[in-house]
């Protein structure tokens, strides 16, 4: 058996008096791809957004139950450090409205990382995610003027130069064409050799071409979690079939 | 017809209220054309120079020298600037980044209630304390530029707050989530991404701010002492090209007349620039 990166015991979250997870166990496999599926509404990102503690910037929110992040619990660990650690990238590509150069030692700035190490990092890091030939040139650019697909690989470049362990990645192609979704998808295959990859998606083809575990979510409920060809060939809740086939959704 | 006048009643207002709606811009025509045709012609006549650039202020013995007057204004305004845009972005700051709901409920009006007091009370505020307070530890008369700093400092707090408390409220929440997600701290977001985000509709601020301290003419006349000449320090007196109409309006005839309202002419380019000035900042963010 895998260990998990990421882990959850009875969790329970509420907005207000509205239960947004209910008892939820879930595991995320180290150095995986986990997909997280489920109509809008069902709480995936809400417990994407537990395990970098995103949560706690929404007013009224009260969480019950374990999170464990690679096996430490996560009320015993440094706010900042867990963040380090554990990277995300959103829905909708937000680059800071900085040069492309700045957007990337962003990171390394608030975590007084010494300058001479930049340049190596940026160009590591953009390399990781295939813009460093595109780039390379025009790094003092404003990053807004880039493509979507591009702004989005620069997101995701900009997390890797805090070297988490772990990306959470909510939605990372909902803005994006077929085309770059596609690219994106292939880096997310690259990448998931040195990090563990938690990724919610409302695109079941998607968690289907990517993931190697799925988890189904409906209604604050995980509803069924497995390996992703069992889940897409013979899930055993037929809530989960009935959503994989289309039936609801 | 029913139909019809229900029709032409939506007409008849719409069109009454195009007249309202444009009747602001007919005002706005009426003082520039009252200002300019009774200002320039002594610009022609004693030449823009000698008004702008001179230094006598005697109008009934044909000099009209305002520029005193013009480095006052801005000296005054500067100061102000010194003193009340920290401290209105700091609130501005304060309110859209940290201030809870609650906070905000009464933070908001009372900044408003800021904005509406009368500016002769702040004058008047100013003659009471802050002058004796500078005589008393700094010297001089107390009627000083710094004193009008201080109070235009004040005044022009409203303004700085409220635009850049929209301009911070309008940079999205995606870069703050983005920074924080990064592992930066509350301010580390603030002030590295999103003030600098803001930056535009801060500036604007700052100068809007600028437009409200140059155009303050009560309270400054009350403190700051209206000498007639450039001040040497920021404990001597100085006069604004405000003060100057408003003091000497009264009793002025002839040319005198026509003097203060060449000052008007000065004062009101001095606006148009800074108020362009505000919006050329802010469209240069749209564009981006």
């Amino acid at each position: 058996m895998q260990t998990c990166a990421l882990s959850t015991r009875q969790l329970n979250l509420w907005y207000g008096l509205f239960h947004a997870l209910k008892n939820v166990d879930f595991c995320v496999y180290a150095n995986a791809i986990t997909a997280l599926i489920g109509p809008s509404g069902c709480g995936k990102s809400t417990l994407l957004r537990c395990f970098n503690r995103m949560n706690d910037l929404i007013d009224d929110v009260i969480i019950k139950g374990s999170i464990h992040v690679e096996g430490r619990d996560l009320s015993t660990i440094d706010i900042i450090e867990l963040r380090r650690s554990v990277g995300m990238v959103f829905q909708r590509p937000n680059p800071f409205p900085f040069s492309i150069y700045d957007n990337l030692v962003y990171g390394l700035q608030t975590h007084g990382i010494a300058k001479k190490c930049y340049p190596d990092i940026v160009e590591r890091c953009l390399r990781a995610v295939d813009l460093w030939d595109d780039l390379k040139d025009r790094l003092h650019k404003p990053a807004l003027e880039l493509s979507e697909e591009m702004k989005q690989r620069l997101c995701i470049a900009r997390v890797l130069t805090i070297e988490p362990r772990i990306i959470l990645l909510d939605e990372p192609c909902s803005a994006l064409d077929p085309i770059a979704t596609m690219k994106i998808e292939e880096l997310m295959i690259e990448l998931k050799e040195r990090y563990t990859i938690l990724i919610v998606t409302h695109n079941m083809q998607q968690a289907a071409r990517v993931s190697d575990y799925t988890g189904f979510m409906l209604l604050g409920e995980l509803v069924e979690f497995g390996e992703t060809s069992r889940i897409f060939t013979s899930p055993s809740d037929e809530r989960t079939e009935g959503y994989i086939t289309g039936r609801f959704g | 017809m029913p139909k019809n006048r229900a029709v032409l009643i939506d007409q008849i207002i719409k069109q009454t209220m195009r007249i309202c709606a444009f009747s602001s811009l007919f005002f706005l025509f009426l003082i520039f054309l009252f200002i300019l045709i009774e200002g320039l012609p002594l610009f022609y006549r004693v030449g823009v120079g000698n008004i702008i650039a001179g230094f006598k202020w005697a109008p009934t013995k044909g000099a009209f020298g305002i520029f005193p007057m013009i480095v006052s204004s801005f000296l005054v305004t500067i100061g102000a600037l010194i003193l009340g845009a920290p401290l209105g972005l700091a609130c501005a700051v304060y309110l859209a980044e940290y201030a809870g709901k609650k906070k905000k409920l009464f933070l908001k009006p009372a900044l408003e209630l800021l904005a509406g007091i009368p500016s002769v009370v702040y004058g008047f505020l100013g003659v009471i304390y802050i002058v004796p307070l500078i005589r008393t530890y700094c010297g001089g008369s107390g009627f000083s530029l710094l004193a009008a700093a201080i109070v235009l400092g004040v005044m022009i707090l409203p303004t700085v707050i409220s635009i850049s408390y929209d301009a911070l409220m309008s940079v999205p929440r995606t870069y703050r989530e983005g920074s924080l997600a990064m592992g930066a701290t509350k301010w580390q977001t603030t002030y590295r991404v999103v003030i600098p985000a803001a930056s535009s509709g801060i500036l604007a601020s700052f100068i809007l701010g600028m437009g409200r301290a140059i155009g303050e003419t009560m309270a400054v006349i009350m403190v700051a002492g209206n000498a007639l000449r450039i001040p040497g320090s920021i404990l001597d007196p100085l006069r604004t090209l405000t003060s100057n109409i408003a003091l000497e309006l009264a009793y002025a005839s002839g040319d005198h007349r026509l003097g203060l309202f060449s000052t008007g002419v000065v004062l009101l380019i001095i606006i148009m620039i800074l108020n362009y000035l505000a919006n050329f900042v802010i469209r240069q963010k749209v564009i981006k």
